[in-house]
């Protein structure tokens, strides 16, 4: 079951000049223990300049999915299959040598920890350049001038003397602007960021998110925004993909996940923020845990956490569900949930 | 001195900032920068420099031919006129004997080091950034020479091979290979599990250039360290084996086989049969403490 089968005529179809079109994603994690699937059935396409904010718990197959699109998950211990295209390449089937070609140049990634994404025994100059270097051939100067122009780009202060400095001679959110001077060493057209703020303290976050915000609409990049914060995807998502356990429960605009959400796990997520109601309120919050994905339960992985579960819902997995003008939902009960009267149910239900 | 302290002083507010703008200041010129500051690495850096001076240097430092006997001067005391520090108990001129067996201890102090830091600085980057079955089989074969304690399998290997200064280097550089291997290992596989490997994965670098940047470049620091601190054990393994008649033959000068020949003299010349430990003493204590000044110096984050 693809996506395009599912949404029928809705748009997508008609814009071919996807940048990247991810149809059935499937990640398994084979080990002497067996094998679990991490990641499955997660389709979802990005045009040129749009921002895909991927949510979700930890544990829920975001970051996996990220690295999955770039082929960097640990060989012999994964496996990846589906389709994976980007600018009507096939990433998944790409020889080694492409592969690197595009890495860095056309497709990039920010990491989480900017601690440990930085090479210690390096200058940020010199990390910057290597990557300009490998892609574009130019000098060691030229390459250097480049590495200056990327840290002011960045707005990292006095860039001239942070170019001869050490990662650790550096401050948290500084050395996230450099890991993003990195990553946009090239100008890349898809930019990957796996929770890029979630190191940050709190207003370090929000200069970041304004930042990597900026850059993006500048560069016209297309970007994907893995994060559990559903303020950053308010913020600057176009789209947004819902996940839990492994697989994207609920996929739509921006608007339509966030003002009028079906799925009942990104209805208690919603709920579960605070947003001007008063003091003495309770949060709401999902009652239980993630399951194993080791050990899914037969039907809906969400059914035994889920106000609305059916027996259906305990026996059988559900399919996707359209939703809006190209989005789905994972549910059994989408169609009933849909109407506006039980929003607010949810939140009692909860 | 005083200037020296101020300097420090405004370093440590200022990170960075005692670097004049415009002049790229490599990883190594940083190390020695700080070295700058350490007077008793230098200090010791300055002995080791003269022992190896006067090693190089011994067909002309040498006051006296080292080989050239003499029945009437035997086991002289230290001071003698003519003889600094005396005789042997062939009538030997000491000093001169012990700085051409410089060569030798050095030599054999070093040489042996360096080939093993080659060797299994290799094997311990290939194991520990391959993982799995690779650095199973390595270091499965390491733990194999690690079973023998080092001067056992020193003085088994030379004296299977039959004694000689080749074949006490060859043992040496086997009893050190498995250490070295191991702590290049270890921080081999530390590095693999960061999330900078994966960056450079990310950006495009191919495994080859990982390797010989990110991962020899953090690797190298602690393999260095440890591979000076390596060297007075060598140098002390090799006077053990001279002692014991496995490495270089007699009329050679060497310091651990000196000190072996003049065993019959200490009743006589209790200071003079010392003087070769001492020489073995100085020089192995000289390497431990540049080492030691190394580590500090070297490590990027302090």
């Amino acid at each position: 079951m693809t996506l395009d089968t599912v949404t029928g005529s809705a748009p997508v179809q008609a814009t071919r000049t996807d940048l990247l079109d991810v149809q059935n994603l499937r990640v398994d994690f084979t080990s002497r223990a067996g094998r679990t699937q991490v990641v499955r059935d997660v389709s979802f396409t990005l045009a040129p300049g749009e921002v895909l904010c991927i949510l979700g718990e930890s544990g829920s197959g975001k970051s996996v999915t990220l690295r999955a699109l770039m082929r960097l998950l640990p060989q012999g211990r994964s496996e990846i299959t589906g389709q994976v295209s980007f600018q009507g390449e096939d990433v998944l089937a790409m020889p080694r040598r492409a592969l690197n070609g595009l890495r860095g140049a056309r497709i990039s990634m920010i990491f989480q920890e900017p601690m440990t994404a930085l090479d210690p025994v390096f200058t940020i100059g010199d990390q910057i350049a290597e990557t300009v270097i490998r892609h574009t051939g130019v000098s060691r100067d030229k390459a250097m001038a480049r590495a200056l122009e990327l840290l002011e780009l960045v707005r990292i202060p006095s860039p001239e003397r942070r170019l001869r400095a050490y990662p650790h001679e550096l401050s948290g959110g500084l050395r996230q602007r450099a890991m993003i001077a990195v990553s946009l060493s090239c100008y890349p057209q898809l930019l990957l960021a796996d929770e890029p703020t979630t190191a940050l303290d709190a207003t370090v976050q929000i200069q970041v998110l304004i930042l990597l915000k900026q850059l993006q609409q500048d560069l016209g990049m297309g970007t994907i925004f893995v994060t559990h914060d559903l303020g950053v995807a308010a913020q600057i998502a176009d789209k947004i993909a819902v996940m839990y356990a492994g697989r994207i429960v609920e996929y739509g605009s921006a608007e339509e996940v966030l003002l009028n959400p079906s799925h009942p796990y990104a209805r208690g997520m919603l709920a579960s923020t605070v947003s001007g109601q008063a003091r003495d309120r309770d949060i709401s919050a999902i009652p239980g845990s993630p399951p194993d994905l080791r050990a899914l339960p037969p039907g809906c992985a969400f059914a035994p956490r889920c106000a609305f579960a059916t027996d259906l819902c305990r026996r059988t997995e559900p399919g996707l569900t359209p939703r809006g003008t190209f989005g789905h939902v994972l549910c059994h009960h989408a169609q009933d949930l849909a109407s506006p009267a039980l929003v607010g149910a949810t939140v009692t239900a909860t | 001195m005083s200037e020296m302290t101020t300097n420090h002083a405004i370093a440590a507010q200022i990170p960075g900032e005692d670097v004049p703008r415009g002049e790229r200041r490599s990883y190594w010129a940083n190390v020695r920068e700080r070295l700058g500051h350490d007077p008793v690495t230098l200090f010791f850096m300055g002995v080791i420099g003269a022992a190896v001076g006067a090693a190089l240097l011994a067909p002309w430092v040498a006051p006296h031919d080292p080989y050239a006997t003499s029945m009437l001067a035997r086991l002289r005391p230290v001071g003698t006129e003519g003889h600094l520090l005396g005789t042997d108990e062939l009538g030997r001129d000491m000093l001169s004997r012990l700085i051409w067996g410089a060569r030798t201890s050095l030599l054999m102090g070093i040489l042996p080091v360096l080939v093993a830091l080659v060797i299994g600085g290799f094997l311990g980057v290939i194991a520990g950034f391959m993982g799995g079955a690779v650095n199973m089989v390595v270091m499965r074969i390491m733990d194999v020479f690690y079973a023998f304690p080092s001067v056992l399998l020193a003085v088994a290997i030379s004296g299977t091979l039959g004694g000689g200064m080749g074949s006490g280097l060859l043992a040496l550089t086997l009893v050190f290979i498995p250490s070295l291997c191991r702590v290049a290992e270890t921080a081999a596989s530390q590095i693999r599990g960061l999330d900078f490997v994966d960056a450079a994965r990310a950006s495009g670098a191919p495994v080859y250039s990982i390797i010989v940047t990110h991962v020899v470049g953090n690797v190298l620091p602690p393999v260095l360290i440890y591979a000076s601190s390596l060297i007075s054990v060598s140098i002390l393994l090799a006077a053990g084996l001279s002692f014991l008649g496995l490495g270089v033959s007699p009329p050679t000068a060497d310091w651990g086989q000196m000190l072996s020949s003049l065993r019959q003299g200490i009743y006589m010349q209790p200071l003079v049969c010392a003087l070769p430990g001492l020489a073995i003493l100085i020089v192995s204590l000289s390497f431990n403490l540049v080492s030691d000044g190394l580590r500090q110096a070297m490590d990027i984050k302090s």
